[in-house]
C-alpha cells in the first residue's frame, strides 16, 4: 500500500500514526466509525469516535456499554489524533453516516464508508471532499446497477396496494435507514394510513422520529392482536419476508426495497413478487461520478463488486486497488441478526 | 410487444404455479391473433430464427460497452438478455428525427417476429439495434429473450399447455395429443379453444401420445403393495422415447421418434427411422428406451451421449454408435388404442409385436421374476446375477408396474414405481467455485471438488468433478458466503478456495457411476454428480482419496453396478 496514513491490518483499515482503526471488524483499542450498520459498527472497542447520531444508534443496538469511552465527532470539525487531522463529513447513507477524512502533511485520504448521492429525507446529503486517496465501497459496482428515482418506486408500491386492496403488502427493508427512508417517502407520496412495522424496527423508528423526521403513525404488528391487515403496508426486516411470521397476513405480496432488486434472479431467489429498487448505496453512475469529483489520484475499493470499478478507474488514469475486505457488505445478514436479537 | 413483455415480466416474478397459470390464461384469453400464437411459440421454445442468434447480440453489445465491464456484468447477472437490456445505452436521438427509426417495424409482437424472420443477416444487427433503442428496459429484455431462445422465466411447455387447456376446460393431455401437428401462430388451435373452430386433427398417422411416468418409491410404500400384483423390469439408463409409425392418407409411410416431452427427434436417428418405416413394423406406437448396443451389449450412458444433440449424423457415427430401442409398452396397433388395457395384456401384445417386427434394433425389456420385496431388493442390488448379465452396468434400478395398470398420461398415483439404485457416495474437498446462471445467478453455485492423491511433494488434491445442485437455497447462501470468505485466488469468473490438509470444506458428493476419461486431469469422470451433504464438521484431511474412486471403476468392471460403497 502506497500511503502511510492507512494500512490494511487483519482487523481492518489501520492508521499507525494515530493508532486507531476505521470501522474495524474485530474489537480494537481505538476505533473511528462511519455509520451504525452492524457490519461497520461492532461492539467491544475501547474508545469510539463517531457522529452523535451514530453513537446513539450503536447504543440503541448494542447497549449503552458498547465501548469503554465515546467521543462525538461534530461534522466538519477537525480533531487532531496523534499528528493526524481527522474530520467527519456527511455520507448520505443513513442517519449519522459520515465519511472520515485523514490528513497528514500534504496528503489527504478519505474513507467514505457506505454512501449514496440520491436525495434522502432522513439524512444529510453526501458532501464530496477533495482528496489524494479515496476509499470507496462498491456494493453496486457494476454498470448494470442503476437506481431509479426512489419516489417512482414508492409509487409502484402504492399502485400495487390500490390494485390489491384485499392483500397485505409486506415490504422487506433493512431496519436501520431503509425502513425509515421508505416510511418518509411513503408519507411524502401522500399515504396517510398508519404504517405497520415488525417489532425489530421499533427502537430505530422511534429514534428517527425523535430526531424530527416525519414518519407519521407507526404501529407494531404485535400490537394489532391477530389482525390480518388487508390493504395495509407492513415494513419488516428482509429475513422476515419468508418467515412463518409473514403467514399471519392476508395473502401477502412480498416486496423488497433494495438495490439488489435490479436483477431478476435476485428477486426470484428471495421469492419477491414486487421488487422495489431503492438503495442507500451509490449506483454505478454515482460511484464513478464521485470518484471523479474527489479528484483523487488513487482509489481503493473496500468491498462489493470491486473488479469492474478498478478496471474503470484504470481506463480513467486513476490508480486503483481492491482491498477485498471480508465482513463488509453484510448489512443484509447483519441487519437480520440484529432483528433476530432485537 | 408491450403486452408480451409485461406477461414475461410478471410471470418471471410470480412464485406460484397457479399464479403463473392465471397470468398465462389471462394473456391467451385477452390477446388477439397472431400475437398470442407467437407468444405461445416463444414460451414453448418452438420459435426459431435463421439469422437472429445470441452471438449477434454479443457482437453488437461489444461495440457499445467496454468488453471487460460487459464480461463482469454478464458473469454477475447470469443471463445474456437481461445483461444487455440493463446495459443498453439510452437512445440518443428522438425517434422522429431519425428516418431509419421512423421506418423501423411497428412494435407488435407479430411485427417483430416477422421482421426478425425476414431480415437478412447483414441487415439484422441494425434492425435489432433500432428496436432496442425504441423499447423500454422491459421491452428490450423481452425482445432479447425472443432472440436468444430460452426464456428461463420458470414456465415449462407443459405449464403453457395447461393454461391453454383452462381456456376450454379440457384436459392438458388433449392439447398434448394434437400439439405435434400444430405450428406457430396456432390459429386453428386458438379458434378451437375460443369455441368457434373444429378441434385440430391430431396427426394420427404417427402421433405422439403423452407418456406414462413413474413415482419414486419410498420405503414406507412397500407395506401397502402386494408383490403378486406387480411385475418388475430393469430401469435402463438411456433416453425414454416413443416410436410411432403409420400410413398417411396418401399411402406414404410416416415414422417418428419422439422424446418423452413430445419433441420429434427422428432426424438424429435415421437408423431407427429405417426400422419404423419398414412394413413389418406396421401402424403402431411403442414406448421404450433408446440405447446404444454393440454386439448385443448395452453401452453406458456416456456412450449414448455421443449420439445425442447432434445436428447432423455422419455415416461413421451410425456405425460406431448403433441405436436401439428396448420396448417397454405398446400403446397403439393397427387402428386400436391399447392404452386402456391392463399392462399384462399390453405386454402380451408387445411380445407378439416385437417378435413379428423381427428387427435387430428392437427387443423386449426383460422382466425380473420375484416372489417378495426382499427378492426384488436382492435383484436390484445385483442386477448382473439377477438376469441383466453383461448389461448390468446400464441398469439404474428397477421399475415396478401394477399388472392391471392402464397406460395413463402423466404421472398417475399408485400405478408405476421407480426404485433407483443407491448412488455412490464420496467425501470430496471444495476447490473452485463459479457463479451460476438462471435462478442461481450471482451466487457462487458451481463447485469443482477434488480428492486426495500422492503427489511429488506429499499429498495433493486433484479435481475430479463439478456439481451445481443437490443443496437447498439456504445451503447455497452458506456455500456462497464460504466461497467469498475463503477465496485464495481469482481467475476471471472462477474463485479458488483454500483446500489444504488444514483448511477446506468437505462436500459429500453422490453420483451414479464413474468412467475413465482423458478429458479430466484425474483421469476419471463421474456421472450425474451432486452435493448430497455439506460436511461442515469434517476436516479436509479426512476426505476420500482418488484411489477409492478409481477402485469403483475396477469394481464395476468386475462385479457390475452391484458395487455399492458409501451407505
Amino acid at each position: 500500500m502506497a500511503a502511510s496514513i492507512l494500512t490494511l491490518a487483519p482487523q481492518g483499515l489501520y492508521c499507525p500514526a494515530g493508532d486507531f482503526y476505521v470501522d474495524p471488524m474485530r474489537p480494537v483499542p481505538r476505533a473511528l466509525i462511519t455509520h451504525g450498520h452492524a457490519d461497520h459498527a461492532r461492539a467491544g472497542h475501547g474508545a469510539v469516535m463517531a457522529t452523535a447520531e451514530t453513537l446513539a444508534i450503536m447504543a440503541l443496538r448494542c447497549g449503552a456499554g458498547f465501548a469503554r469511552s465515546q467521543q462525538v465527532a461534530p461534522l466538519g470539525e477537525t480533531i487532531e489524533v496523534g499528528g493526524i487531522s481527522v474530520s467527519f463529513h456527511p455520507a448520505g447513507h443513513v442517519l449519522g453516516s459520515a465519511q472520515i477524512a485523514l490528513t497528514q502533511g500534504p496528503e489527504k485520504i478519505v474513507v467514505s464508508g457506505d454512501y449514496k448521492r440520491a436525495a434522502d429525507p432522513t439524512c444529510l446529503p453526501f458532501e464530496p471532499v477533495a482528496c489524494d486517496i479515496f476509499i470507496t465501497e462498491a456494493t453496486f459496482g457494476l454498470p448494470i446497477f442503476h437506481h431509479p428515482d426512489a419516489a417512482a418506486e414508492v409509487a409502484k408500491l402504492l399502485d400495487s396496494v390500490a390494485m390489491f386492496p384485499e392483500r397485505t403488502h409486506l415490504v422487506g427493508a433493512y431496519s436501520l435507514g431503509k425502513a425509515q427512508r421508505l416510511a418518509a417517502l411513503i408519507r411524502q407520496a401522500g399515504w396517510d394510513r398508519p404504517l405497520y412495522i415488525h417489532g425489530a424496527m421499533d427502537k430505530l423508528m422511534h429514534f428517527y422520529a425523535a430526531q424530527g423526521i416525519a414518519l407519521g403513525e407507526v404501529i407494531r404488528v404485535a400490537d394489532t392482536g391477530r389482525a390480518k391487515l388487508p390493504g395495509e403496508i407492513v415494513l419488516c426486516p428482509p429475513s422476515s419476508l419468508g418467515d412463518a411470521w409473514s403467514r399471519r397476513f392476508a395473502d401477502p405480496v412480498a416486496c423488497f426495497a433494495s438495490g439488489w432488486m435490479r436483477t431478476r434472479a435476485r428477486a426470484r431467489q428471495r421469492g419477491v413478487e414486487l421488487p422495489l429498487i431503492v438503495s442507500d448505496h451509490a449506483d454505478w453512475a454515482e460511484l464513478t461520478a464521485t470518484i471523479r469529483e474527489t479528484g483523487c489520484r488513487e482509489v481503493w475499493v473496500t468491498h462489493g463488486e470491486a473488479d469492474a470499478l478498478v478496471h474503470w478507474a484504470g481506463t480513467q488514469g486513476i490508480g486503483a486497488m481492491p482491498l477485498h475486505m471480508l465482513g463488509y457488505g453484510d448489512e443484509d445478514e447483519a441487519a437480520d441478526q440484529a432483528a433476530a436479537s432485537a | 410487444m408491450n403486452r408480451f413483455a409485461e406477461l414475461l415480466d410478471r410471470v418471471s416474478y410470480e412464485p406460484s404455479r397457479n399464479g403463473k397459470l392465471r397470468l398465462l390464461a389471462h394473456y391467451f384469453r385477452t390477446t388477439g391473433d397472431p400475437d398470442r400464437g407467437y407468444a405461445l411459440a416463444a414460451i414453448t421454445g418452438t420459435l426459431n430464427f435463421a439469422n437472429a442468434k445470441p452471438a449477434l447480440i454479443r457482437g453488437f453489445i461489444a461495440d457499445r460497452v467496454d468488453p471487460v465491464l460487459f464480461g463482469l456484468s454478464y458473469d454477475y447477472v447470469g443471463d445474456l438478455s437481461e445483461t444487455v437490456a440493463l446495459l443498453w445505452p439510452a437512445a440518443t436521438a428522438p425517434a422522429e428525427a431519425d428516418p431509419d427509426r421512423r421506418n423501423a417495424p411497428h412494435n407488435t409482437l407479430s411485427d417483430i417476429v416477422e421482421t426478425l424472420a425476414a431480415t437478412g443477416k447483414a441487415q439484422l444487427p441494425r434492425t435489432i439495434a433500432l428496436l432496442l433503442d425504441r423499447l423500454d428496459e422491459k421491452g428490450r429484455w423481452a425482445l432479447l429473450k425472443l432472440i436468444t431462445g430460452g426464456l428461463r422465466i420458470g414456465v415449462s411447455a407443459r405449464l403453457a399447455k395447461t393454461a391453454l387447456a383452462s381456456l376450454r376446460d379440457c384436459e392438458v393431455n388433449e392439447i398434448e395429443d394434437i400439439w405435434p401437428g400444430l405450428s406457430p401462430p396456432y390459429l386453428p388451435l386458438f379458434a378451437w379453444l375460443d369455441g368457434h373452430g373444429e378441434r385440430p386433427a391430431s396427426d394420427t398417422a404417427a402421433q405422439f401420445r403423452t407418456p406414462m411416468l413413474a413415482h419414486a418409491i419410498e420405503d414406507r410404500d412397500f407395506a401397502g403393495l402386494n408383490p403378486a400384483e406387480h411385475v418388475a423390469e430393469w430401469k435402463w439408463d438411456g433416453i425414454r422415447v416413443q416410436a410411432a409409425a403409420g400410413t398417411g392418407a396418401d399411402g406414404v409411410r410416416i415414422a417418428r421418434l419422439y422424446s418423452r416431452t413430445g419433441e420429434d427427434v427422428s432426424a438424429a436417428f435415421p437408423d431407427l427411422v429405417d426400422m419404423l418405416v419398414d412394413g413389418r413394423f406396421g401402424d403402431a406406437a411403442l414406448d421404450g428406451e433408446l440405447l446404444i448396443l454393440r454386439e448385443g451389449r448395452v453401452q453406458s450412458f456416456g456412450v449414448l451421449q455421443q449420439r445425442l444433440n447432434r445436428k447432423t449424423v455422419s455415416a461413421k457415427l451410425l456405425v460406431d454408435y448403433p441405436a436401439h430401442i428396448r420396448a417397454y409398452d405398446l400403446l397403439y396397433e393397427n387402428g386400436e388404442d391399447l392404452r386402456q388395457l391392463p399392462f399384462a395384456e399390453r405386454r402380451q401384445r408387445l411380445e407378439v409385436f416385437v417378435t413379428r417386427a423381427a428387427s435387430d434394433r428392437l427387443d423386449l425389456s426383460p422382466q425380473i421374476p420375484f416372489e417378495s420385496w426382499e427378492a426384488l431388493a436382492a435383484a436390484r442390488a445385483d442386477p448382473r446375477s439377477a438376469g441383466a448379465g453383461e448389461d448390468a452396468e446400464a441398469v439404474e434400478g428397477v421399475m415396478l408396474k401394477r399388472s392391471d395398470s392402464p397406460y395413463l398420461p402423466g404421472r398417475p398415483k399408485g400405478q408405476w414405481w421407480k426404485w433407483k439404485r443407491d448412488p455412490f457416495i464420496l467425501d470430496a474437498v471444495l476447490m473452485y467455485a463459479q457463479r451460476g446462471h438462471g435462478k442461481r445467478s450471482s451466487f457462487y453455485s458451481d463447485y469443482t471438488f477434488g480428492l486426495w492423491r500422492k503427489g511429488s511433494a506429499g499429498d495433493e488434491i486433484v479435481p475430479v468433478g463439478k456439481a451445481y445442485f443437490g443443496f437447498t437455497d439456504e445451503e447455497l447462501k452458506q456455500l456462497d458466503r464460504y466461497v467469498r470468505d475463503h477465496t485464495t485466488n481469482r481467475f476471471g469468473p472462477v474463485r479458488e478456495v483454500a483446500a489444504t490438509v488444514d483448511e477446506g470444506l468437505v462436500l459429500e458428493v453422490a453420483f451414479e457411476g464413474v468412467q475413465r476419461s482423458t478429458r479430466h486431469k484425474s483421469g476419471v469422470a463421474m456421472r450425474f454428480p451432486r452435493i448430497s451433504r455439506i460436511r461442515w464438521d469434517k476436516p479436509s484431511r479426512d476426505a476420500d482419496r482418488l484411489e477409492t474412486l478409481e477402485g469403483l471403476i475396477a469394481a464395476s468392471a468386475r462385479e457390475g453396478s452391484g458395487a455399492e460403497p458409501g451407505r
